[in-house]
């Protein structure tokens, strides 16, 4: 493709989500990334699409709208691809967070009741009730709340759908391509200069997760985007050993922090195959790939702690990865008004595979002017937090 | 030394993995797939593949090819996917 309307660098799910929406208004979007689509952050999570993590706000209206338009949006996928390249292991399976002391359960039921008032569906469950819907959870949690909406898919397979139908609809998906840098003019981006040669373009999303940050300073457009590190360890294949998304109720203090410090907060899930994930940890270490055997210790601990059977189970493998961390934990989602026709869509951190529907879907409204679902000013390119430089 | 296999004691050597002993009494398979329940046994024999998978003293998805045996050492063929007992 030597022109097209839309150059999207990064093919991960919001890369994905943001090509996949901006075709179905017909452009044509060609998607670029230096390694194999869907192979870096979308690759190291757990397929989260959560409602529960979120407090009062905006990331929590962001992830209610995104919640509401993910089944609609892979029934079009459906409609279009066929079942087969549209199958992305959708469970609508609901989450368990569990709190084992006293203060994490007054913690956990205040947050709760947030919630409820900002319109997520939340049910207290009490002990005989956990036990029937979780049968191996520990006895000593201290209060169980249950949220229906939340749910889970499988991240790759996702972003592989999304890109199958830009592919459908006419767009381009190169792997092994990077994004090198823009051409501007009077009028703000012309064309994008990749490894592959130089495409003219209308604009170019900025969609490389972590690596946002350095791709932005590298185009003379610095934001505050941050790579934060986790890890996740994989089961055999289990029978029905676990079957909610069930977080420990101090997880949310864990995402909200902003220390670079390790952070760990147990969660534990069955994937369609019946492996079991374990996560999670949270580290600022640059780009640190490193697996540290002290985060695999403190991540079984968590899981044994919630679910004592998986004590002796044993870990198959390990996995890590980069959430892309900004300092106000909010995504941006926006163009940068320093360089006309660029645009952010980033900063996600543990969050964007819930939270790519919506943003793709925002990404679209607001490139073409379309009125939004959802309010974008706090997901803007120019707050404080995203272009001014870091203390 | 001695170890059970499927309860039946039979003699092992210091050193030997759990995958060596089963196949020097004959065994050629010992794990059912998940699925649709089909024999596998040793594949890869440097325990990459997970494919000989076998329950040893309660604690299933241990790698044949990987575990020395112990004296004692229950060892019984592993049915689909299992939680320790």
């Amino acid at each position: 493709m030597r022109t097209a309307d839309v150059v999207v660098a990064g093919a991960g799910v919001i890369g994905a989500a943001c090509a996949e929406a901006l075709s179905a208004a017909g452009l044509r979007v060609l998607v670029c990334d230096r390694g194999s689509p869907a192979g870096g952050t979308t690759a190291s999570g757990e397929g989260n699409v959560l409602v529960s993590d979120k407090a009062p706000g905006p990331g929590l209206e962001l992830a209610v709208h995104s919640r509401r338009l993910w089944p609609r949006l892979l029934a079009g996928l459906r409609e279009e691809l066929g079942p087969g390249p549209a199958e992305v292991e959708w469970e609508a399976k609901g989450g368990l967070v569990v709190a084992t002391s006293d203060a994490d359960a007054a913690g956990l039921g205040a947050f709760a009741e947030t919630q409820r008032a900002a319109g997520v569906l939340v049910e207290s469950v009490g002990a005989d009730e956990a036990s029937a819907m979780e049968p191996l959870l520990t006895r000593d949690a201290t209060a169980v709340v249950h949220y229906p909406d939340d749910a889970q898919l499988q991240p790759v397979l996702a972003a592989g759908a999304l890109l199958a139908a830009v592919r459908r609809r006419g767009g381009e998906v190169r792997g092994g391509v990077e994004v090198d840098g823009l051409v501007t003019d009077a009028d703000g981006v012309s064309a994008a200069i990749t490894s592959g040669g130089v495409v003219s373009c209308g604009a170019v999303v900025n969609a490389c997760g972590p690596w946002a940050g350095r791709f932005a300073a590298s185009i003379g457009a610095p934001i505050n985007v941050e790579p934060r590190r986790g890890m996740v360890l994989v089961t055999a294949p289990l029978p029905d050993a676990v079957r909610h998304k069930v977080y420990d109720a101090d997880y949310v203090g864990a995402t909200t922090s902003g220390e670079a410090d390790l952070r760990t907060s147990t969660v534990v899930e069955s994937t369609r195959s019946g492996t079991v994930l374990i996560g999670s940890s949270r580290q600022r270490v640059g780009f640190d790939a490193a697996l540290p055997v002290t985060v695999m210790r403190a991540l079984a601990r968590g899981a044994a702690r919630l679910f004592p059977r998986l004590a002796n189970v044993p870990v198959m493998r390990a996995y890590g990865g980069f959430r892309p961390y900004t300092p106000d934990h909010l995504p941006v989602i926006g163009e940068d008004l320093r360089v006309p026709g660029l645009w952010h869509v980033t900063g996600h951190e543990g969050a964007g595979i819930g939270l790519a529907a919506g943003t793709g879907r925002l990404l679209a409204d607001l490139f073409l002017a379309r009125p939004t679902e959802t309010d974008p000013t706090p997901f803007r390119v120019d707050r404080p937090a995203i272009v001014e430089e870091p203390t | 030394m001695m170890v059970t296999v499927d309860g039946v004691e039979v003699a092992a050597e210091q050193g030997q993995t759990v995958a060596a002993v089963l196949l020097r009494h004959g065994l050629i398979s010992w794990r059912t797939t998940r699925g649709s329940g089909r024999p596998r046994g040793i594949f890869c024999g440097i325990g990459a593949c997970h494919d000989c998978l076998v329950v040893v003293n309660g604690i299933p998805d241990v790698r044949a090819c990987r575990r020395q045996v112990r004296e004692g050492d229950d060892i019984r063929a592993q049915h689909g996917a299992e939680l320790p007992s």
